[in-house]
């Protein structure tokens, strides 16, 4: 396992200042090139050998069924990264996370994996082990892999941090990251190796999140996960925040994936391993974490609260804990048909 | 009528004279063979191998055919959808149905694709109830009451497949419109006729029996099997549906499947409603309870019911004994992409893809090279209004029909006084 302090991390852990991008959660600005080269390497693969046996993979034909197409979603967030109290900063995150994807390619020669960072304004693909261009041979003592990732992950981060410089006045105190918009180009990404013909690996959908919901992404994430339901997809997640993701939950128990929030973070590689580096048909020969409670209950719509017995507008399918005569959300009112309702309203508005 | 017919006599008097005379006898499907001879259209490169058809484009510009005409009735006004929905599926059991012009008769098809429809319905419209409606003999008989469990009704649907007798129009009409009267208020109500015969055989005035449905608000839909009939236009077009006569199986997949989504509702027909409904939690873990669906005993799986506690196995139903509705917030969130629809993405053609600006031409999405395979040109694309983004053809397809989420719209972030200069 890499060890403790091995990575210089100069973070500067601020008050959070909402309305400020939080500078250097990731290293100050002179120190980013000494990233890569500090990155300390334990049980690994030589770069140049990676290369290679890249391009042998290619001319095997044979998709055996445990072979594993693994899109994994990294949340960058930086609202959540220099704020949270754990015992995980983002680097030794990266660190444990790239072990993880190392393992996953050497588990078999046919394993793909693609990975895409989720932001706080952008999402964007960082790596897909499939392209061409993203073979490189490694130069000194870092596996091509790490150094090819790490390069984009910062390229990355610096353009979510240009695109946050032109907003101004951010009023929300728990920031959330785009988790919609990379579950959608994961869920494209993954209809596209389903059109390229009958062999394919088998894809499952990896989200290592740390950022709160954001709830005006309800609908959009629901969406993604009844496509990912339809498609047979499962999506699993490994939660490193604070306090447990209602929509993460709910999006592994439809899909059938797994859901952990891993109580000791130091050993997160360990988690990685032992719970999603398993592909999909051997997983039902292992005792998986299982949900633990999935809250299926809504919320109301005026107060937010859970609520066991509610009622529903028939036109929009609003949830409300108490009895109204309109419905907020629609304006249809009730018990009449909307015809009346309408012509009362331009009765009432001409005579007034 | 008598000079449309003496001119299409005629008409098919100049064809025969033209056409050999073996083709007389020939079916519409022997002809594609001997007409239309659909090998000529195969290719080979140049080491021998079969080229795929390319049928990617003719079916893209079916798809954007289909979503215009669909988008273009629900943007000329905000028309509401009805979203809960209890349809009668009327499936036509009579002689005509045992015809073998669709292969291998024409109730096997129709049994397949009302299966597939039933399954797809239920998935976009998870508070809806159907019913199963079967005509034969002349006489209309209720398979399955209004429920919204498919099992049940595929169950029920496979075991009675036999064709016999005359078909009835109007008793089925009735027989529905008796069913679908008792249901509460806020509901849309819907019939799917599947109509296979030419005639029909009814003991009173159908058109009565029309009005009669029109007063109910009955919104009655036919997809014929074989010819268009004027009752079955006269019934549609009085109650509101649509009358559709499929010409070979894909087409009659293609007419059932566009039923499954909600249709734009007439405001008139459904009173907004408050609907009372429960939202029960999982049983606990290793608790023992009989559930009231199976009458037994069954270990940790299941909800219980807010209001009376008692045993559910699945959701969304009905509590047996206190009579509440049971479901569970993803049933109602999948019906929230019908309110909330995405616009339709703009066709971009090869040259303006060209002189567009964008770095590396492949699509936002997939990352999939928007230039046309074996060639340095940009094909076919399109873009999003919002967001500006492009996407490969495939991605426009599987966004607007599963996904519902723009990728390119939900990887930006909007605030507020962003959204307000992009308004005004």
């Amino acid at each position: 396992m890499l060890k403790e302090g091995a990575i210089e991390s100069r973070l500067v852990a601020g008050p959070l200042v909402v309305t400020t991008w939080p500078r250097s959660f990731l290293l100050p600005p002179h120190s980013r090139g000494k990233l890569l080269r500090d990155f300390n390497q334990s049980t690994v693969v030589v770069g140049h050998g990676y290369a290679s046996f890249q391009a042998n993979r290619r001319s095997l034909i044979s998709f055996s069924d445990d072979v594993s197409l693994l899109v994994v979603l990294i949340d960058t967030n930086p609202f959540f990264w220099s704020t949270s109290s754990s015992s995980l900063n983002f680097h030794q995150f990266v660190s444990h996370v790239l072990v993880f994807l190392d393992l996953i390619v050497r588990l078999s020669q046919l394993n793909q994996i693609v990975v895409i960072a989720t932001g706080h304004n952008t999402c964007d693909y960082i790596y897909d082990s499939s392209l061409d261009t993203d073979q490189v041979t490694g130069e000194g003592e870092l596996p091509a892999l790490y150094s090819f990732v790490l390069q984009r992950l910062e390229e990355f981060v610096d353009k979510d941090e240009k695109l946050g410089a032109k907003q101004e006045g951010l009023s929300e105190k728990r920031a959330s990251s785009l988790l919609s918009g990379s579950l959608s180009m994961a869920l494209c990404y993954i209809q596209r190796v389903f059109r390229s013909g009958p062999l394919h690996p088998q894809p499952r959908i990896l989200c290592l999140q740390g950022s709160p919901d954001g709830s005006e992404q309800y609908v959009s994430i629901m969406n993604a996960i009844f496509s990912a339901q339809r498609s047979m997809v499962p999506i699993d997640c490994c939660y490193v925040g604070s306090h447990n993701s209602a929509f993460l939950q709910q999006a592994s128990y439809i899909t059938g994936g797994v859901y952990v929030k891993p109580q000791h973070l130091e050993g997160l590689y360990q988690y990685l391993a032992t719970v999603f580096a398993v592909d999909l048909h051997s997983r039902s020969f292992l005792q998986l974490p299982r949900p633990a409670g999935v809250d299926f209950r809504a919320s109301c719509f005026c107060h937010k609260t859970t609520i066991d017995m509610g009622y529903v507008c028939s036109v929009c399918l609003s949830i409300f804990c108490k009895h109204h005569d309109k419905c907020s959300t629609c304006g249809s009112v009730f018990g009449k048909a909307q015809l009346d309702a309408a012509s009362d309203r331009k009765r009432k508005a001409s005579e007034s | 009528m008598n000079n449309s017919e003496k001119k299409r006599m005629n008409g098919e008097a100049e064809e025969e004279n033209e056409e050999d005379v073996e083709d007389e006898g020939r079916d519409a499907w022997e002809r594609t063979y001997t007409d239309e001879r659909s090998w000529e259209a195969l290719e080979e490169d140049e080491s021998g191998l079969l080229q795929p058809i390319d049928n990617k484009a003719i079916y893209h510009s079916q798809y954007r055919r289909r979503l215009q005409s669909l988008s273009a009735t629900s943007a000329a006004s905000r028309i509401q959808k009805g979203l809960i929905r209890f349809l009668c599926v009327v499936v036509d059991l009579s002689k005509a149905a045992g015809e073998m012009d669709f292969k291998p008769s024409r109730m096997a098809v129709i049994a397949k694709h009302v299966e597939a429809f039933i399954r797809e319905f239920f998935d976009q419209n998870p508070l809806s109830q159907i019913g199963l409606v079967i005509i034969k003999d002349g006489v209309a008989q209720s398979l399955t009451e209004l429920g919204g469990s498919p099992e049940a009704h595929i169950k029920a649907l496979m075991g009675k497949l036999g064709c016999a007798g005359d078909s009835s129009l109007q008793n089925a009409l009735e027989l529905v419109h008796d069913t679908l009267h008792k249901i509460p208020s806020y509901g849309h109500r819907e019939v799917l006729i599947l109509y296979s015969a030419l005639s029909t055989c009814d003991p009173g005035d159908i058109m009565e029996t029309i009005q009669k449905c029109k007063k109910a608000k009955l919104r009655c839909s036919v997809i014929g099997l074989s010819a268009e009939m004027f009752v079955c236009k006269h019934l549609c077009q009085e109650t509101g549906g649509s009358y559709m006569v499929a010409l070979d199986e894909g087409h009659f997949k293609e007419l059932l499947l566009e039923h499954a989504p909600p249709p734009p509702a007439l405001a008139e027909f459904a009173i907004a409603n408050l609907i009372k409904m429960g939202f029960p939690q999982r049983a606990a873990e290793g608790s023992i309870a009989i559930c009231s669906c199976h009458r037994e005993a069954k270990v940790g799986e299941g909800y219980i019911c807010p209001r009376c506690k008692a045993r559910v196995c699945e959701l969304p139903t009905e509590c047996r004994f206190c009579g509440l509705t049971l479901v569970s917030s993803p049933h109602l969130a999948r019906s929230y992409h019908h309110l909330f629809p995405i616009e339709p993405f703009t066709e971009v053609s090869a040259r303006q893809l060209e002189l567009s600006r964008v770095a590396s031409k492949t699509c936002f999405s997939c990352r999939e090279s928007l230039l046309t395979p074996g060639t340095n040109k940009a094909g076919p694309c399109a873009a999003c209004t919002k967001c500006k983004q492009y996407f490969c053809l495939d991605c426009d397809i599987y966004i607007h029909e599963s996904l519902h989420n723009c990728p390119g719209c939900e990887s930006r972030r909007i605030t507020p006084a962003a959204a307000s200069v992009t308004m005004s």
